[in-house]
């Protein structure tokens, strides 16, 4: 069933079809959740207008770990089945997430100056969060590192993988350790610790952004691919030329 | 066993092998990664470099701490509803600190007792809720943060 999809043509022709359906609700719902998000929200009772800020940093954060947490199971994919789109959809991914965990940064830091009274403090979540950008780049870094892309493909998947771990890590560090940082407020055992009219544009701008990396996702796999192929066609050329 | 088996297997023992040796290290250095340590740590932890600045975190204690008239000079007391330390800060403090409401401070302890604060951060908890519900709450008394939680 997945081999079905590794054919090029059958991929670009499904692409084609989910690319409307995923990238149409992901502006509406971005939109819809910023209008929530800036106007049509309540005050935090301590935070004052600063909360707005979380609606943008927390479904960025979640991204983060959801990006690299598919980048790895792809890499393992592609390690394991040897599937020719697996190594493709983690190198689209890989930017995608490194521009997430970015956002979740700096809008991090943002409201960190007036809520906390600093930009950045090293304890467990915050560090473990800047570890993760850093794999993201290192992996992107790792796959151009070699002249024979299967190589870099092949040492990147390892990467994510060992990176993989960091992902437990940054979930559990305020719960494992004293932090700075607040605990979760959404995902946890006794139900959101967030009023309702402020979860729907948190969960408005989640939905959004999901789709929002499902359109880039694809959309690069297409030019990666095409890239490939580029490739390939102009190294069968020298060959040819070479040859006669 | 195929190779696909093989490499499968290869990859979960990895992974397997990873998160253990992950597992023991961050075990290992606990005191290292904590941002602070609690009042009650204060007492009963011997590892604590006191020598040095560290940073010790809690609520602010109900009725100690007042609006300086004049002058940065803030002393509260911080606390884990077990033990208290108090605290002497010179400087700006962030304009969520309350009575009630979680602080981290960096300092040294002093030959008196009182940990000199060279930085009061504040620790904003994982509430988020509209004024008027806030106010609601505390009305009807179902207010479980900041500080019915430090008396």
């Amino acid at each position: 069933m997945i081999q079905k999809y590794a054919n090029p043509a059958r991929f670009n022709r499904l692409a084609a079809t989910l690319l409307p359906w995923f990238a149409w609700p992901a502006a509406i719902l971005i939109f819809a959740g910023l209008y929530f998000a800036l106007f049509n929200s309540p005050p935090d009772y301590q935070q004052g207008e600063s909360v707005r800020i979380m609606y943008v940093h927390v479904p960025s954060a979640w991204m983060a770990l959801f990006v690299y947490t598919c980048m790895a199971i792809s890499c393992a994919v592609g390690l394991i089945w040897k599937h020719p789109l697996a190594h493709i959809a983690a190198q689209a991914a890989a930017p995608i997430g490194a521009c997430f965990t970015f956002v979740c940064l700096m809008t991090g830091s943002l409201w960190g100056k007036p809520i906390w009274g600093t930009w950045w403090v090293w304890d467990a979540r915050l560090t473990s969060v800047l570890i993760l950008f850093f794999l993201y780049l290192g992996f992107l870094a790792l796959q151009n590192a070699f002249d024979d892309p299967a190589r870099g493909e092949r040492s990147a998947a390892i990467l994510a993988l060992v990176g993989l771990i960091n992902v437990p890590i940054i979930h559990y560090s305020v719960v494992w350790w004293n932090t700075l940082h607040q605990p979760a407020s959404v995902i946890k055992m006794a139900g959101p610790a967030i009023h309702s009219s402020m979860l729907l544009p948190l969960f408005l701008m989640a939905i959004g952004f999901k789709l929002y990396f499902l359109t880039l996702l694809l959309l690069r796999m297409k030019a990666l691919m095409m890239a490939r192929r580029a490739r390939g066609m102009s190294m069968a050329q020298l060959h040819h030329q070479a040859a006669e | 066993m195929t190779r696909k088996q093989r490499r499968m297997n290869f990859v979960m023992l990895g992974l397997a092998t990873l998160g253990t040796a992950a597992a023991l290290v961050l075990t290992a250095l606990e005191d290292k990664i904590v941002f602070f340590y609690s009042p009650t740590d204060l007492v009963t932890k011997t590892t604590i470099p006191k020598n040095q600045q560290f940073r010790v975190g809690g609520l602010v204690k109900e009725g100690t701490w007042k609006k300086p008239e004049n002058g940065l000079t803030h002393n509260f007391t911080v606390t884990d509803l077990r033990h208290d330390i108090a605290i002497s800060y010179k400087g700006i403090i962030p304009d969520i600190f309350r009575e009630g409401q979680g602080v981290v401070v960096l300092g040294k302890v002093q030959a008196n007792g009182i940990f000199r604060a060279d930085e009061v951060l504040a620790k904003h908890d994982e509430k988020y809720m509209p004024p008027e519900v806030a106010a609601a709450l505390k009305k009807s008394g179902k207010w479980e943060g900041g500080k019915a939680r430090a008396e």
